[in-house]
């Protein structure tokens, strides 16, 4: 079957010169646009104009293309990566628009996520909370041979569901209230469900919660917003393991 | 302590906690009030409420349960307050619900609600029977005089459909509210997985819609007996 084509659309994106100038919304129109080609194509072919016509591009983060990396974002149409689920903005498609309509890009709206240029925003507060607990210690010396730890099959799927996480952001622009709770949760999950996580288990989440406070995330009021927009599924249920782990490393000391 | 609550999660955990208090106090104040539309000569509730009156127990709780919906609200305004500064520029065009209930994302609406119902419903009520007695007639059930509670709530309701349909309204929103709070409370302080998630959400609907029709069970009843 052959592509349709969408032969007018309306692109309002949000354009702002460094990350302390102010910015604005500027529209402009692109014509021709196959149903098959992806939302970033879309925007290659649209920066492809601008430069033409001497107009600075607009500057939007991407790598892989293939949806796992998280490097991709925007939020459209008022969705963070579109109106597609369980997917990325370069999984996004163009059939998901109409010929004719206007599609709202804007960046990541966060105090934590700070916009740098246009719709690419500063995603090193995701870091920052990592180097804080989101790792394992591991000694030097032999490799152990596979298998001579246990681990449940149940523990293992729920970890890995958990490390599924990309680490884009969609959680924290698609929360009312800018919380990095999810990604956060998908972090403590995913080592605290293997027996190698257990060194640091005490520590990991009140460390990595504080960080997460002190870089200006709100906090998390279970609206479940932000397992509906990650383009990995993940679930809020890791959530209530992290207020788990927290309270408990809290109250126990 | 102090940097327990400064932790976003800490400052969750009252609100929970708090919140879980006036979950259990709803349930003993709706069993109570149905009274009021079982037995139409008011002996039943003016029982109730003379017993809850006179009750040590109660009388222990009472300054509790201001201090719990004091904390429950005063709390929530400053925790909104912190959420609204985690976005300082707004979104452009939004399009959340899809992705979450109306009622998960206006709690501080509903509950603000709901709070000027109670400051209403403290009036007429509360602030009466404890520090206006002497308005009130009374009563000799069993040979104990006391305050004709059921006379003061009746003649409410059976003299103005306007209170009828507010207090219709309270329970609405308190059951709107209910229907995010309670499950959310169990989210926040750990106890939930991917087993109860579904559970608690069943229980909390189940409840939320339980409060709402009951309380409004109530007005309804002496609107249309009436």
């Amino acid at each position: 079957m052959a592509d349709k084509i969408l032969k007018k659309l309306n692109i309002k994106v949000w354009r702002q010169k460094n990350a302390s100038s102010k910015g604005k919304f500027e529209t402009y129109t692109i014509e021709n646009i196959s149903t098959g080609s992806s939302f970033l194509e879309m925007m290659d072919i649209l920066n492809n104009e601008l430069i033409e016509k001497g107009i600075d591009p607009i500057a939007f983060d991407h790598d892989c293309r293939e949806g796992i990396c998280g490097t991709c974002s925007l939020y459209i149409n008022g969705r963070p990566h579109g109106p597609d689920t369980e997917v990325t903005t370069c999984q996004l498609h163009m059939r998901k628009f109409k010929d004719g309509e206007t599609i709202t890009v804007e960046p990541w709206r966060a105090a934590a996520f700070p916009v740098i240029k246009d719709l690419i925003v500063d995603r090193t507060a995701f870091e920052k909370i990592l180097q804080a607990g989101g790792f394992v210690s591991v000694n030097t010396g032999g490799v152990p041979d596979a298998n001579t730890i246990p681990v449940a099959y149940e523990d293992a799927e729920e970890s890995m569901d958990a490390a599924a996480c990309i680490g884009c952001g969609a959680c924290v622009a698609a929360c009312k209230n800018s919380s990095a709770m999810l990604f956060v949760s998908a972090k403590v999950s995913h080592l605290a469900k293997l027996p190698q996580g257990q060194v640091e288990a005490k520590k990991r989440a009140r460390n990595m919660v504080a960080k997460m406070d002190e870089l200006g995330f709100g906090g998390c009021t279970n609206t479940g917003a932000c397992e509906v927009e990650c383009p990995k599924s993940i679930s809020i249920t890791n959530i209530a393991r992290l207020n788990r782990e927290y309270l408990v490393s809290r109250l126990s000391r | 302590m102090s940097k327990f609550l400064a932790a976003s999660i800490g400052r969750k955990f009252l609100m929970s906690i708090t919140g879980l208090f006036l979950v259990a106090f709803i349930a003993v104040h709706l069993t109570l009030n149905l009274l009021l539309i079982f037995d139409d000569s008011g002996e039943l509730f003016n029982l109730g409420a003379n017993f809850m009156a006179t009750n040590p127990a109660i009388k222990i709780m009472e300054p509790l349960l201001g201090l719990g919906f004091l904390i429950h609200i005063l709390w929530s305004f400053y925790l909104e307050f912190q959420n609204w500064k985690a976005r300082p520029v707004k979104y452009d065009k939004k399009n959340m619900s899809g992705a979450s209930s109306w009622a998960s994302r206006n709690m501080l609406v509903l509950g603000a609600l709901v709070m000027v119902f109670l400051i209403i419903h403290i009036i007429n009520f509360f602030w009466v029977i404890k520090f206006d007695p002497h308005t009130m007639s009374t009563i000799v059930i069993g040979g104990e005089e006391m305050e004709d509670t059921y006379t003061l709530v009746a003649d409410l309701f059976k003299g103005s459909v306007a209170y009828c349909f507010f207090y219709i309204l309270g329970g609405l929103l308190l059951g709107f509210h209910l229907s995010h709070g309670f499950w959310s409370a169990f989210q926040t302080l750990g106890l939930n997985n991917k087993y109860w998630m579904k559970r608690w959400q069943a229980i909390g609907y189940a409840y939320a819609i339980i409060v709402a029709i009951g309380f409004a069970a109530i007005p309804l009843y002496f609107l249309v007996k009436f």
